[in-house]
């Protein structure tokens, strides 16, 4: 019981050592996807490779790399598919614009829509204007 | 009129559908093809005090199967890397990823050995290198030691036929 309690402060002592670089190492991952179960982030995913990535985070932090050095790093080794945010490229312009242009194809198909159910007022003869005002009186 | 609409865009629906779900999304499009094999210095599985390295392999084209004892398509695919490796194309280098050497030496003497050497990457840190996110995983690497192929999961038959060893006889051309 005592190991165990000693474990345990020592295992919070270890996770409180260093709160900013903990919170750097969370954000960081937060917005880095899990390759082993692919909707989950680094920071949730509880995967083997998740944790051994999440540590390779910290140590870069820790030794005085950017957050920049740290998303390059994995970018080099698992591609931009890493990132939950990709970078705006030729073979990503589907992914970014893929929405907009929907979008515009949508509202094409409304307008049109519009159009041809609103067909031009009939032109009143001069003899159904009489009619019309006769009625009305 | 309305027909025509109806059916243009159930056709493609199917057809997206069709491409789609054949896709698999596991297969994450590697960005270390065309560049050089990360280095590495590592013991070898069965001579702790032995190291080898990506370089001992310069001016061969071979091939680097990650796998491991705990790992069960690794099993599957492991006739085909044993065939691969005695038909004498290439030789085959293995990463032990992960694993604990009690377990592995087993496993390669019950199931047969294939490699020419096996490197023992216990924390997996090389293999971050490696952009392994899955085991088993096969990277073909050229003479001059750069990458040309990865294949994540297990080499099927069909893989091994079709595109490793194609690529492995134009490259020894």
């Amino acid at each position: 019981m005592h190991r165990f309690l000693l474990v345990l402060v020592c295992g919070l002592a270890f996770a409180q050592e260093d709160p900013a670089l903990e919170k750097r190492v969370h954000d960081l991952s937060s917005e880095l996807r899990c390759l082993v179960c692919q909707n989950q982030t680094l920071a949730d995913s509880s995967a083997p490779l998740a944790v051994d990535l999440r540590n390779q985070v910290r140590e870069q932090l820790k030794g005085g790399k950017s957050e920049r050095d740290v998303i390059d790093f994995l970018v080099a080794r698992y591609g931009d598919f890493v990132l939950y945010r990709p970078p705006l490229k030729a073979s990503t312009v589907l992914l970014w614009t893929g929405p907009f242009i929907l979008l515009a194809f949508g509202l094409l198909f409304l307008v049109l829509r519009i159009r041809r159910k609103a067909p031009p007022a009939p032109e009143l003869s001069a003899a159904d204007r009489e009619r019309a005002a006769k009625l009305l009186e | 009129m309305k027909l025509a609409w109806t059916l243009g865009i159930f056709v493609a629906l199917v057809v997206l559908l069709a491409v789609g779900l054949r896709l698999d999304p596991r297969e994450v499009p590697s960005p270390l093809i065309g560049k050089p094999a990360p280095a590495f210095e590592l013991p070898l599985l069965a001579a702790p005090d032995k190291t080898f390295s990506q370089k001992d392999m310069l001016g061969k084209v071979w091939v680097l199967n990650v796998w491991a004892s705990w790992c069960a398509p690794c099993l599957v695919e492991h006739p085909q890397i044993t065939r691969l490796a005695a038909s004498g194309v290439a030789p085959v280098v293995g990463l032990n990823y992960k694993d604990l050497r009690e377990d592995a030496l087993p496993w390669l003497a019950r199931n047969g050995n294939p490699f020419v050497a096996t490197v023992y990457d216990s924390a997996g840190r090389i293999a971050i290198d490696y952009g392994v996110y899955g085991v088993p995983e096969t990277y073909v690497i050229d003479r001059k030691g750069v990458i040309r192929y990865k294949r994540i999961g297990p080499v099927t038959p069909e893989i091994l036929k079709e595109k490793i060893e194609p690529l492995l006889r134009e490259l020894n051309a």
